[in-house]
């Protein structure tokens, strides 16, 4: 899938999401900072991200069963690798407080360059981690 | 339903149309945009710059309201350092990423879509990161 339309489209919806959430209740869109909130927040703080992950799930998830061009629900990645990266992308965003929403979508907007440095340091690691994978080992992802 | 929680869940709604719509659930879309050398994919670039575009000039005005409509007032990350722990964790955060191609939005929304390579990437992320919360809670106990 490559259309920039869509991808345009796509984006604005998600700017969009992200004024909302801190126009209404002055919150930050970040996926992750969201998720890890949900375990550590004061029980009040909850029932937001709660419905937020809950809209995100839901509309997403119906989305994609009607888009033409929605990827494949059967496995095409090896599991080991699956959790490997899964392991990694839970630990990373945690520690480095933010993920491609929080320090991409809203830090950039805010024009926050600890955001910038966190988007700059994740491609870059994203990048050389494809180029190595698919360029120098030749392996299956 | 009060109007915070109404507002989250209209807000995540659009996230998630947003990520689905956009092909960002794709992870060969994203692994092929972070393939430089190979077969470049442009895709994430316009989704972020639809997103940023949106929120460099929206927030501007957002934040120079006096204060959020639905609360006492907003809640923006405090931390402004460029710190070692920022660079280290974005660092894994992007190895993981370009393992796979799975961030956590899209990854959520796939699980929600019956994706089978999200219902094995989500749990290992929560997974990692419960783990770090359990080593920086050590951490702090340590230092006490």
């Amino acid at each position: 899938m490559n259309n920039w339309a869509y991808g345009l489209f796509g984006g604005v919806l998600i700017g969009l999401s992200a004024t909302l959430l801190l126009w209404s209740i002055g919150r930050i869109a970040g996926i992750s900072g969201i998720v890890n909130g949900l375990g550590t927040a004061p029980r009040s703080d909850r029932s937001w991200r709660l419905a937020f992950l809950l809209g995100l799930m839901t509309a997403g998830g119906i989305a994609l069963q009607f888009l033409p061009y929605a990827p494949m629900r059967a496995q095409t990645g090896s599991t080991p690798l699956l959790l490997l990266a899964g392991l990694l992308v839970g630990f990373g965003t945690r520690m480095g407080g933010g993920c491609t929403s929080g320090h991409g979508v809203c830090g950039l907007g805010r024009l926050s360059w600890r955001s910038l440095a966190a988007v700059l340091t994740f491609m870059a690691a994203a990048i050389a981690t494809v180029f190595i994978v698919r360029h120098l080992t030749g392996a299956p992802e | 339903m009060n109007s915070t929680v109404l507002a989250a869940l209209v807000s995540g709604a659009l996230f998630g149309l947003g990520l689905a719509i956009s092909g960002m659930t794709d992870r060969r879309v994203i692994l092929g945009f972070l393939d430089l050398f190979g077969e470049f994919n442009p895709q994430l670039a316009y989704v972020l710059a639809g997103a940023v575009a949106v929120t460099a000039i929206a927030f501007r005005f957002v934040l120079n309201l006096p204060r959020p409509a639905l609360a006492a007032g907003f809640q923006l990350p405090a931390a402004t350092a460029v710190d070692r722990r920022l660079l280290l964790g974005a660092g894994i955060f992007g190895i993981g990423w370009g393992l796979v191609g799975f961030c956590p939005g899209p990854a959520l929304v796939g699980l929600a879509g019956g994706l089978r390579d999200a219902m094995i990437f989500v749990p290992a992320m929560l997974a990692g990161s419960y783990c770090h919360y359990l080593l920086e809670r050590r951490a702090r106990i340590g230092e006490e």
